[in-house]
């Protein structure tokens, strides 16, 4: 039981990161149809942000704000500079420039901080909370509360506010959206400053945990995409539900099948996913318009 | 169209040429590995041409065919002496069956599922090949017998050069033929709208499941060539960075472009050992020219040049 209890906790715990990368990748399909790439740059770019202003004396609250800030930053940058001019282009060359983008990103952190691992400090203390025999981190909590408020914080944006509607509407239909007088490039544009924030803040919360690098964005970013397609592609919350999903599954595979399999769980539930529930499991069945 | 000005004439003729005088120019044999390599590569990326520039489809999972392709002969061979041709066959009848099982539920939907399945089956292969370290060596790599036939073994960089050159002579030659045939116009028509495609007669799933399982075979088969000409293979030849190489130089050439992809893999094999002399920018200036490639030259290097050619010519 109590190993029941610890593979849950952790599982939650990477699955909150996944889920938090799922989302990005969720609200820029939901702006523009395009799938990021870069997204699991963003996560490298907070974690070793974070890590490199820590290092050089900020205080962690104030390192936090400009390594997100940073990421949302280039997430607007890598928008306006390589996916607007590329407006019109087929799918498949837009995958290329975030492919593109993501190997530049990743290169580029090499060169500005080296391939090593770099850890990071625990916000509070390291000492383990007991609960039922199982061990819980400090900073998993902390991990869970960010996902959390994210997720709250999400959901006012796009139920409250007249910028979050006007994305949802655009989402839903860019031509009628565009009618009402909804500027699609702002959307666009907010649509990556968001998707960079959710990812660096993801990238943040669990270098603690995991130690991070600049390769840390690959395996991550491709999990995140999985979230995001076993939740509905283009549907924020199904993107939360199957982040938290894919951690537990892989937590109690690794925990009672097989460690060395861990990483293939998520890929081999989306492909049981897409043979049996093609639209996601909380993706609406759509019929296409010709 | 005269013969010359064919891609089938002209084109081939043009391409074998090139083939037959590149070893007068080719300084040594570090040379001759990079062409070979070219080689490889463009069998690879004129088989996902055929899926991505003519059916439409995008693969993120070709590298885990390529080294499926590899291993498969490679254990076949040297653990349970199967002769390596015959190894290299069944090789690419497994890599087929797979591709078929896997491509005949994801084809039935639209949009970009097949992406999203073939990075999820991609990773899992390479996941397998690194993990049965028994089977496969394991991250470490394992050692594949030389390819012998009938008592004839290919030895040096030089000879495999003419193999991997008569095979992409084939390949190329196959898939010119395959586009102008009624498989090639119904690929274009399912491309160019897949509901007009059917309702004219066109079995869509049927022949972009033939297409993905063809061009599986096709990266298969190379897979197999480069295990036996470099002798010694690691799971990094499935992993899914080589699947974004190989999109990537279908793309940087030239989609629905033969010579395009031919075009893509020469640049993208010989861009990075370039780079190399750049050290640390490397991967950085790798990303940066994909970008720009992609923004400016939509179409991609081929078919871009081809119209500016054509518009100065006129």
């Amino acid at each position: 039981m109590a190993d029941l209890l610890q593979f849950l906790f952790s599982g939650i715990t990477v699955g909150a990161t996944y889920a938090l990368v799922g989302l990005g990748f969720a609200i820029i399909y939901n702006a523009s149809h395009v799938i990021n790439f870069a997204q699991g740059e963003f996560v490298m770019l907070g974690g070793m942000g974070a890590v490199y202003l820590v290092d050089s004396g900020l205080p962690l609250p104030a390192a936090i704000l400009l390594a997100v800030l940073a990421t949302m930053v280039v997430g607007v940058t890598l928008e306006k500079m390589a996916i607007e001019p590329a407006r019109n282009a087929s799918v498949v060359s837009l995958i290329i420039i975030t492919i593109g983008a993501s190997i530049f990103l990743r290169g580029s952190a090499e060169v500005a901080w080296g391939r090593n691992f770099h850890s990071m400090a625990p916000f509070s203390g390291s000492e383990p909370i007991d609960i039922g025999g199982a061990a819980l981190l400090p900073q998993s909590l902390w991990v869970l509360g960010g996902a959390i408020l994210a997720v709250l914080a999400l959901k006012y944006f796009f139920g409250r506010t007249r910028t979050g509607k006007a994305m949802q509407a655009s989402a839903f239909n860019p031509y009628a959206a565009r009618l009402v007088g909804i500027d699609q490039r702002f959307v666009l544009m907010l649509s990556f400053a968001l998707s960079g924030l959710f990812g660096a803040v993801a990238g943040i919360l669990v270098a603690p945990i995991s130690l991070t690098y600049s390769g840390v964005g690959v395996m991550l970013g491709l999990k995140g995409f999985c979230a995001a397609i076993l939740g509905g592609m283009g549907n924020p919350f199904g993107a939360i539900m199957g982040g938290l999903l894919l951690g537990v599954s892989e937590a109690i595979t690794a925990g009672y099948i097989s460690s060395a399999y861990k990483d293939a769980v998520a890929f081999l539930i989306i492909l049981l996913v897409l043979f049996f529930m093609p639209s996601g499991l909380f993706g609406k069945r759509r019929t296409e318009r010709v | 169209m005269s013969f010359w000005q064919s891609p089938r004439g002209g084109g081939l003729v043009a391409l074998a040429v090139i083939i037959g005088l590149l070893p007068l120019v080719l300084p040594n044999n570090y040379f001759f590995n990079v062409a070979i390599l070219i080689g490889l590569n463009g069998i690879v990326c004129i088989g996902l041409n055929l899926l991505i520039g003519y059916a439409g489809q995008i693969s993120l999972g070709h590298a885990g065919f390529f080294g499926l392709g590899a291993y498969v002969a490679a254990i076949l061979t040297s653990n349970y002496a199967v002769p390596p041709l015959a190894a290299m066959l069944l090789a690419a009848l497994l890599v087929g069956i797979l591709a078929f099982a896997v491509a005949r539920p994801i084809m039935r939907l639209k949009g970009h599922y097949l992406a999203m399945g073939t990075l999820g089956l991609g990773i899992i292969i390479a996941i397998v090949l690194n993990q049965e370290v028994e089977l496969t060596g394991g991250p470490d790599g394992m050692p594949v017998d030389s390819f012998s036939l009938l008592g004839w073994q290919p030895y040096g960089d030089r000879v495999w050069y003419w193999i991997v050159g008569v095979l992409l002579l084939v390949t190329v030659w196959l898939a010119l033929n395959l586009i102008d045939s009624p498989v090639g116009r119904a690929l274009r028509a399912l491309h160019g709208s897949e509901v007009a495609a059917a309702s004219a007669g066109i079995n869509v799933v049927r022949f972009k499941v033939q297409i993905f399982v063809t061009s599986a075979i096709l990266a298969s088969l190379a897979g197999s060539v480069f295990a036996f000409y470099i002798g010694f293979i690691t799971p990094g030849e499935a992993n899914f960075l080589h699947s974004l190489e190989l999109v990537a130089m279908v793309v940087l050439g030239g989609l629905a472009s033969i010579y395009g992809a031919l075009v893509g893999a020469a640049i993208l094999t010989i861009l990075p050992q370039v780079l190399t002399v750049f050290h640390d920018y490397e991967m950085m200036m790798l990303g940066a020219i994909m970008m720009a490639v992609m923004i400016f030259m939509r179409r991609g290097l081929v078919p871009t040049l081809a119209k500016l050619l054509r518009r100065r010519g006129s």
